[in-house]
């Protein structure tokens, strides 16, 4: 287990050069850079501040030189923590991730809890309950989820919170916590804000995951190792939880890796209808405006994070299934 | 006879599917013999599995038991009616986990992968026991000993696709016997394992049952088991038992069409090589489509040669053939003809085949 947990982390280093060598060269594939419409500008307004702002720009950054000596002196920027510099939001790019990632990360978490915590149940009931009332009506909450599109229940919930509990809508934070510092209350108005983007984000996994925790459970509960545990004379809630569920987890826990990644790019929509300070909106603006620094270094972590939790789903498996751990 | 086990009468396991209700066992009758062996015999799909299972009550929706008596003699004279239990209920599951044991075709499916062996044997000891952890731990070492697996306490941690398919079966057997069945059901034990292995449970099966004095009801369709470890035979056809006897009796004696076919349809080494196998004619019946009268009719030849009618319309009793011996067969007992007895009626039957 543990060379296996070693060699897997070994893997790791290559794959992201790889990626980071990939994304940097993808970002520099449209013609003209950020520091191009910038000069424009300086130009139109004549202004020769300005301009030489640009051109300092340009010599910091090795603008004039190939993308590969850019990619290098980025990369190697990233690995001493400097991630470059933002030209649209003139900032460094660590100081702009930095509160989003955290954030997109705990709401990447909340999503997960909250998705399995449905997901598990509703799926083992809808499977042990097969073509009875209660597998129809799971069956068609988890239909309705995944046709909604989630923009939609964003704007339904939003209105709701607005309507019926007079709650500030949009964002994660009341607007007198936004720029305050992390404090006990300003967690608590963070809870209370975070459910509607958990909710919204969650939905269309959970009921994907119900589907197939479902079918999963169908294929396993009528294996001979099921009658065998029936046989030993456990009851049935017991054996079905110890046996076929282990079993059927599996699919869930390699999913783990896909979760984040999946989270910041497939919810960007949700986040700006709802306004969240997350990570998605930011990627977008920053691919918009050739905001070179700002993209890759989001890509670069974005990668990092699946990679990661490709990583952590790995280890996970061989956990839950030994059969993994000695091929 | 107060040495029984096992008393099942007019069972009857239905499976009720949407394209309609599957017989699969309909009216087994049956004497299982304390510290006996009975094999059961059939081809596939002659109910003889379900049946166990009916035994044990495991059996699952859309199949149901729907009528009979298993009674079970826990000791003479302290007799159950096991289908006054509820399938799920606490009695059934001590029944089945303690008192009876069952063991599968296919080790390697029935052992779960993503467990220890020995975590499923404590798992069986310590539900019917108040055994510790450690106790629980170190009586599984023992038992896997004692099924002759070797370096039993590292095995003990192994998963099941770390053994060979005899030292699963082995294991499988050793969670089987880890709380002391009075009852052992084997469904089909030796069937997934190659040949020489195959003797090997066969004999462990027979040691451990000296040992421990259980019973053994054996599910098989290799007659080849059969001699090697039966006392008894029952043979099943189509949810029914259609003959049942001592060992002997039945391979030698065979009274049922049926027996007489299945045992025709045994290779021997001493045939002539490269002459036909001399197999039942026929396919057995779809399940939607059993025939009515004796569920044997459509593919017997002995009712052909004595041209009988009744067969087609009207089931056959079980009758008494021999002194433990008992065939469901028109043969054996002519309707409103009690002078002919059964021996008179097989005779005939014996020499033509004979003549064949």
């Amino acid at each position: 287990m543990t060379s296996y947990i070693i060699r897997r982390v070994l893997y790791f280093i290559p794959t992201l050069l790889a990626i980071s060598l990939v994304t940097f060269f993808i970002i520099q594939l449209p013609p003209g850079d950020f520091i191009t419409s910038f000069e424009a500008r300086a130009l139109a307004n004549g202004d020769q501040a300005d301009l030489e702002r640009a051109a300092q720009l340009r010599e910091r950054y090795g603008l004039d030189q190939p993308w590969y000596v850019q990619y290098w002196r980025w990369f190697t920027g990233v690995l001493t923590g400097d991630f470059g510099y933002s030209f649209q939001w003139k900032q460094p790019v660590s100081a702009l991730l930095g509160q989003r990632m955290l954030l997109t990360f705990l709401l990447a978490l909340a999503t997960t809890v909250f998705v399995w915590a449905v997901a598990i149940p509703m799926g083992i009931f809808a499977a042990m309950r097969k073509n009875t009332l209660g597998d129809y009506a799971v069956s068609f909450v988890g239909f309705v989820g995944l046709a909604t599109p989630d923009f939609l229940l964003a704007l339904v919930l939003m209105w709701i919170s607005f309507f019926y509990f007079d709650m500030s809508v949009g964002g994660l934070f009341s607007p007198e916590f936004e720029n305050a510092p992390w404090s006990l209350a300003r967690v608590w108005d963070l809870l209370g804000h975070l459910w509607i983007p958990v909710v919204v984000i969650g939905t269309n996994g959970t009921a994907g995951l119900i589907r197939i925790l479902r079918a999963n459970l169908l294929d396993e509960l009528h294996k001979p190792y099921v009658e065998a545990a029936r046989s030993r004379g456990l009851t049935e809630w017991r054996l079905t939880a110890k046996y076929p569920v282990r079993v059927a987890l599996n699919p869930f826990v390699s999913g783990i890796g896909d979760t984040l990644p999946g989270l910041i790019s497939g919810a960007t929509i949700t986040s700006i209808v709802l306004s969240l300070p997350t990570a998605g909106p930011l990627l977008l603006q920053a691919l918009l405006s050739q905001d070179m620094y700002l993209a890759g270094s989001y890509i670069f972590l974005l990668s990092i994070l699946s990679v990661l939790g490709v990583l952590i789903s790995d280890i996970l498996l061989a956990w839950l299934d030994p059969r993994i751990r000695y091929q | 006879m107060n040495d029984l086990l096992l008393e099942i009468e007019d069972l009857k396991t239905h499976f009720f599917l949407d394209d309609g209700v599957v017989k699969a066992v309909d009216g087994v009758s049956l004497q299982v013999r304390r510290g006996r062996t009975l094999a059961i015999v059939g081809e596939s799909g002659c109910g003889k599995s379900i049946m166990a299972r009916s035994i044990l009550q495991i059996v699952t929706p859309p199949g149901k038991i729907v009528g009979g008596r298993i009674c079970y003699h826990r000791a003479p004279g302290d007799v159950v009616n096991l289908l006054d239990y509820q399938r799920k209920s606490r009695e059934m599951r001590a029944f089945r986990g303690r008192e009876a044991a069952m063991i599968f075709q296919e080790p390697m499916a029935a052992l779960s992968p993503v467990h220890t062996i020995g975590s499923q044997i404590v798992e069986r000891l310590r539900l019917h026991s108040g055994a510790s952890r450690r106790e629980a731990r170190a009586l599984a070492v023992e038992m896997l000993h004692r099924v002759g697996i070797p370096h039993p306490a590292q095995r003990v941690d192994a998963y099941p696709h770390q053994l060979s398919g005899g030292m699963r079966q082995r294991a499988m057997i050793a969670m089987a016997l880890i709380c002391r069945p009075a009852l052992l059901i084997a469904d089909e034990p030796t069937t997934a394992l190659d040949v020489t292995t195959q003797a090997q449970i066969l004999e462990l099966i027979r040691q451990l049952q000296a040992e421990l004095g259980m019973t053994v009801v054996i599910i098989t369709h290799d007659l080849g088991v059969v001699a090697e470890i039966a006392d008894e035979v029952a043979v099943m056809y189509l949810g029914q038992i259609v003959e049942h006897g001592p060992v002997d009796a039945i391979f030698h004696h065979p009274q049922h069409p049926y027996t007489r076919g299945l045992l025709r349809s045994i290779p021997r080494i001493e045939d002539v090589t490269r002459a036909r196998l001399d197999a039942i004619p026929g396919a057995v019946p779809h399940p939607y489509a059993r025939p009515g009268g004796c569920p044997f009719h459509t593919r017997c030849r002995e009712r052909i040669i004595h041209q009988l009618e009744l067969c087609t319309h009207t089931a056959p009793p079980l009758t008494r053939v021999g002194p433990l011996q008992q065939a469901r067969c028109w043969l054996h007992e002519p309707p409103g003809d009690g002078q002919r007895g059964a021996g008179h009626a097989a005779e005939p039957a014996l020499a033509i085949i004979g003549g064949q």
